[in-house]
């Protein structure tokens, strides 16, 4: 079976910086997939490569089969791609409802004539939209929320309105840069819940970011270790956690010898 | 519902204008105060769609009245020199309601053109451009003989009355907030929010913002042809920067991405500019201090300094008036 995600050889540079070193790897639909690695690795420049924020140097990006490298940002989120950021991107100055209706947008046909006049067919669409994301609000249960701004939001359900806004744009992967940053103990432990249940009921694959091992070994299938954009270890959590590699570059050289 | 929303809309809007009529028909209002009521309203329809570029979809455009040259001039030379209309025949109306029409057309065209290239790029292009554009046309207009040069198109036809204003004003108003509420509103406003999340949910922010552009750019040109045909003249000075700068200074005063608030700002800052020329004649003329007209944008650089330092976000921030609101249904 071929993967949903295919990423074979890629590097990046930013000037004589190595920032992403020769990746190789797949993803497969259906799973939930993991990135980690210290501070600097080059975690969040590998899901800016794939969503086109960056082009990459050099190497191939295939999703379902089909190479996207050099296309915009907004071209790939409609091939299926969504994503969340590290440091939050909400749209401060819209309710919780328009954030997400924004990335319904793309999906909607209403031109400039019919929505400056307002014709049924319009107002049919902003119906449509209008309901599609209050069952989606309802879902990450931001229900109280749905006409708030959104820059009065706690951080933790800013982060639950990101992913919210990503599923949005119906993807067929997400990708989840640290959605545990800043997060208790608890939060933590529903968002892991959350992430599962969201690919079990949309369908979709996850390929996140995290820098708690805890949680990567909690609810991922499968782990990329990555450091100084260089991969230095994949496969499965159990196994990769024990790779002397892996601990030496958490734990630092001294905690191995000992 | 939304009927019942657009009704509060027209009722204030029948209501506004069957005042001023009273008024005027008994005398309080006299034809100089008529004509600057109507110069409000016309830069009603200025400041609202220039907040649709600056405000809602955060750009940055410094040559607004450059695209109500246009509007001008294309619909003038249309009643003008084309057609030789006269407001004594009825007929001639329609041909007037056209070309108007069309000088927005006109105006949208050049949007395009300035707005294309200079908007899809990062940074701070549009200001430069749009900054220029605004003194290059006044340039093309000065050396244009057929319009008139510098001495400007002169004898149009006085067809904007205070009902021809305040209609199209108003339509003006309805348009773009219609456009405003609406998915492609919120889509332009999450460009101002956040270009880059904007983009990763799928918007194709370029094509936005040069439809926020160009939609502004048309409303300008239909500003800029109601106030040739109430002036009867449109003259490159008319246009310039200074021009510009005070549409800019009402989107910020009244509040940007709030359309209530350009409305207010407009309707002060009219009256405002036109009380301080009144005030520097007298100054000039009976208490004999020399100082010029220009001393008015002295006067507005302080206001903006102030309200920046004060009132970042305006006087309404973004909210908008109730009358102005779409409302949706809940849950
Ligand atoms: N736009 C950029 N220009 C120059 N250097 C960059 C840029 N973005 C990232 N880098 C550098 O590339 C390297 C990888 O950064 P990246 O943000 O991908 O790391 P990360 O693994 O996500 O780290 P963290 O865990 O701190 O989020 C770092 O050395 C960083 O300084
Ligand atoms: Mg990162």
């Amino acid at each position: 079976m071929s993967a949903l995600l295919s990423v074979q050889n890629m590097s990046h540079y930013f000037g004589g910086l190595k920032a992403v070193s020769e990746f190789s790897f797949d993803v497969p639909e259906g799973v939930i997939y993991g990135l980690i690695g210290p501070n600097g690795s080059g975690k969040t420049t590998c899901f800016n490569l794939i969503t086109g924020i960056y082009t990459p140097t050099q190497g191939k990006i295939l999703f379902k089969g089909e190479e996207i490298q050099g296309n915009k940002p907004f071209r790939i989120v409609h091939k299926g791609i969504a994503r969340t950021f590290q440091n939050l991107r909400i749209f401060n100055n819209l309710s919780v409802i328009d954030n997400i209706r924004v990335a319904r947008h793309f999906t909607t046909r209403s031109g400039v004539f019919s929505t400056l006049l307002r014709l049924p067919s319009f107002k049919q669409e902003e119906e449509k939209v209008r309901e599609e994301a209050m069952n989606l609000i309802q879902l990450m249960n931001l229900h109280s929320r749905a006409t708030e701004m959104a820059k009065n939001l706690p951080y933790g359900e800013l982060r639950r309105l990101e992913i919210a806004r990503a599923l949005a744009t119906k993807p067929k992967l997400i990708l989840l840069d640290e959605p545990a940053a800043g997060m208790n103990p608890k939060e933590t432990e529903d968002l892991m819940r959350l992430i599962q249940r969201v690919r079990d009921e949309f369908k979709v694959t996850i390929f996140l970011i995290e820098h708690h091992m805890k949680f990567v070994t909690g609810i991922c299938e499968k782990v990329k270790v990555i450091d100084f954009g260089t991969t230095i270890a994949e496969g499965r959590p159990e196994d990769v956690v024990k790779d002397p590699k892996v601990l030496e570059a958490y734990l630092g050289r001294k905690a191995v010898v000992c | 519902m939304d009927k019942l929303k657009s009704l509060k809309l027209l009722m204030a809007g029948l209501i506004f204008y069957l005042i001023v009529q009273i008024l005027s028909a008994v005398g309080v209002l006299n034809g100089y105060f008529m004509v600057i009521i109507n110069r409000s309203l016309v830069f009603v329809i200025l400041a609202v769609s220039l907040n649709l570029i600056n405000g809602v979809t955060g750009q940055f455009s410094l040559g607004h009245m450059g695209f109500a040259a246009v509007g001008a001039y294309a619909s003038g030379s249309i009643t003008t020199l084309i057609f030789k209309l006269s407001p004594h025949h009825p007929q001639d109306a329609v041909v007037f309601l056209i070309a108007i029409i069309v000088g927005g057309f006109f105006a949208a065209l050049a949007g395009f053109l300035i707005g294309f290239p200079s908007l899809r790029l990062k940074g701070d292009y549009l200001a430069i451009v749009t900054l220029g554009f605004g003194e290059i046309i006044r340039t093309i207009l000065n050396n244009i003989p057929a319009v008139g040069g510098p001495r400007g198109l002169l004898g149009i036809p006085k067809f904007s009355n205070f009902t021809v204003i305040f209609l199209f004003t108003l339509g003006t108003i309805i348009l773009i907030r219609n456009l405003v509420q609406s998915s492609i509103g919120r889509t332009m406003i999450s460009i101002r929010e956040n270009e880059l999340a904007s983009e990763l949910v799928g918007v194709d922010t370029t094509k936005y913002k040069v439809l926020g552009f160009v939609v502004g750019a048309f409303f300008a040109g239909i500003g800029g042809g109601l106030l040739a045909h109430l002036l009867q003249i449109a003259h490159p000075t008319q246009y310039g920067f200074y021009a510009s700068a005070l549409i800019l200074i009402m989107v910020y005063v009244g509040g940007i991405g709030s359309l209530t608030g350009s409305i207010v700002a407009a309707f002060s800052l009219t009256f405002l500019t036109e009380g301080l020329r009144v005030g520097i004649d007298w100054l000039r003329d009976t208490v004999g201090i020399p100082i010029g007209t220009e001393w008015t944008m002295v006067i507005y650089a302080v206001l903006l300094i102030l309200i920046m330092l004060y009132k970042t976000e305006g006087l309404m921030g973004m909210r908008e008036s109730s009358i102005l609101v779409i409302k949706e249904k809940q849950g």
